[in-house]
């Protein structure tokens, strides 16, 4: 089996699982007991904030563990939010290609009486930031744009987005859920004033992730309970799966320039090798982009069934085709980035992992390459477009 | 547990009548690219009987699948009983699809339709 999929989620190292094991059978005592093997857990918890802060640029007393990225996500824009709304603040930047965990959060604060001002992006998905300087008002109070995106893997221009930010006084997040791990992330250098980041996305565990909010800025509660995480997420911590999570950041960022580059050259090998396919185009930036992703829109055929193939091929992947999503339209992201409906069906999302090799890159490509031709070969739309009956888009 | 049955995928991955129909007397195509399934068939009737039938789909495992079988279910049948081919009919001979699946199979009872349709509509011009 090829996995292709490391957008949607890591394999766990070793290590990641080497070090979540004795918080699960031996030091399985409740951080906030009193007796040793409590109190074993809480160190634990506290070194585990020291190695995550380390790696961020952060203090250890600016993070603050959550169930995974969306949590994060939710409780950024919220506490901004109530920031912002104390100061008489109701005015929101985001972009359009935002993960769902922050679009639908936004969506519920416009309900509450906040204006949204949702930033285009340009065709290879990159925010511009002349645009967010000018769509700054005296009433924003929060900027969220994410650091990479999860389909299409641009990487954003954060540290100017959030020197324009800092420059206006307004609060900077970014949901850097793909990027922790994979690309440098500084919330000191790159002016970051609140960042979500998710485990399960570096080779860690599932259902824990942390929050970076910046030394003054308050948080608000989302869970109400006990007094754990200085009372601004209650409930008893996932020991095991945050000091899991701690050693899996430092393992890929320790990996990381290495990885890097081992994986640019593979993605780039890919991106080469399936742009041969006619009437294909590469969606997002080709040099502004993940290490390991690949997203391309094949004309004239859907997504789900290129996927049901690749997968009897022993190959994971992913597409933002209607039929994929449950839902009546395809991606949000490849629409904003100005493909239309037809052309976003036919997309593919092939996201490596850093223990692709290049034969694994020769046997996508050749797999890939079968399958659309396969699927063109009855698709209406692919006859009428030969035909010259419709125009090609791509 | 797998997205479709083994059935559904059988015919997603060998579909039956898949192709064009040169001398066809009906031609139906239904969706449209905007959603995402796209299906048109090809029907060959002689003496009120369906002889041929042929597909095309662009579009998903069970909007493929459902083309597929649709036509397996019509092939060599009287007009009347493919008029009164309904998804549920599909639906049931793919032993099922997933619920937010259906719509997709509705296409190939449309499709039918709209082909014999066409047909009738071929039928009267030429008389
Ligand atoms: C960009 C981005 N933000 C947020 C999330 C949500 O993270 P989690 O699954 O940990 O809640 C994801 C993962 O799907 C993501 O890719
Ligand atoms: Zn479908």
């Amino acid at each position: 089996m090829i996995y292709a999929d490391n957008a949607a989620t890591t394999k766990m190292s070793k290590t990641a699982i080497a070090a979540m094991l004795p918080y699960l059978e031996d030091v399985y005592g409740n951080p906030s007991s009193l007796y040793v093997t409590g109190q074993k857990a809480k160190e634990a918890l506290e070194n585990a904030r020291v190695a995550v802060a380390r790696c961020i640029g952060a203090e250890p007393r600016e993070i603050l563990f959550t169930s995974g990225g969306s949590e994060a996500d939710n409780q950024a824009i919220r506490s901004a939010a109530a920031i912002g709304k104390k100061a008489g603040k109701t005015h929101i930047i985001s972009d359009a290609i935002e993960h769902h965990a922050v679009l639908h959060t936004l969506k519920k604060l416009e309900a509450e009486g906040f204006a949204v001002t949702y930033l285009p992006v340009q065709e290879n998905g990159i925010v511009d930031p002349a645009a967010l300087e000018e769509a700054i008002r005296p009433d924003t109070c929060l900027v969220t744009i994410m650091t990479a995106n999860n389909e299409i893997g641009t990487v954003q221009p954060v540290r100017t987005l959030g020197e324009i930010c800092r420059r206006h006084g307004v609060l900077f997040h970014t949901d850097a859920v793909q990027a922790v791990g994979h690309i440098p992330v500084n919330v000191k250098d790159d002016n970051i004033d609140l960042l979500s980041a998710s485990a399960h996305k570096f080779h860690g565990p599932k259902g824990v992730g942390f929050l970076y909010a910046k030394r003054g800025v308050r948080l608000e509660n989302l869970i109400e309970g006990g007094a754990q995480e200085r009372g601004l997420r209650a409930g008893t911590e996932n020991v095991a799966g945050i000091v899991s999570m701690a050693a899996a950041l430092e393992e890929a960022v320790g990996n990381m320039a290495q990885n890097s580059v081992r994986l640019t050259h593979l993605r780039d090998r890919l991106i080469a090798g399936l742009s041969d396919i006619p009437h294909s185009v590469l969606n997002g930036d080709a040099a502004q982009r993940l290490p390991g992703n690949v997203n391309f829109c094949f004309e004239g055929i859907e997504g789900e069934s290129l996927l049901l193939l690749l997968d009897d091929k022993g190959i994971c992947a992913s597409s933002g085709s209607a039929c994929t999503s449950g839902s009546l339209d395809p991606s949000h992201v490849l629409l904003a980035i100005g493909r239309v409906h037809d052309v976003a069906h036919g997309s593919l999302r092939l996201t490596l992992g850093e223990d692709a090799t290049e034969a694994d890159v020769d046997t996508i490509i050749e797999a890939v390459k079968a399958v659309v031709a396969h699927l063109r070969s009855f698709s209406p739309v692919w006859r009428d477009l030969c035909a010259g009956k419709t125009a090609f888009i791509l | 547990m797998a997205l479709y049955s083994e059935k559904v995928m059988d015919h997603f991955r060998n579909p039956r009548n898949v192709g064009v129909l040169e001398d066809a007397n009906g031609i139906g195509t239904v969706g449209n690219a905007k959603c995402g399934d796209i299906m048109k068939i090809y029907l060959k009737i002689e003496d009120d009987i369906i002889v041929d039938v042929k597909f095309e789909t662009f579009g998903c495992g069970s909007a493929i699948a459902s083309s597929s079988m649709a036509t397996e279910l019509i092939k060599g049948k009287p007009v009347s009983d493919a008029l009164q081919l309904t998804n549920k009919a599909v639906t049931e001979a793919l032993d099922g699809l997933p619920a937010h699946k259906i719509h997709c199979s509705v296409l190939a009872e449309e499709a039918i339709r709209a082909a014999l349709e066409d047909y009738e509509k071929r039928k009267a011009a030429a008389q």
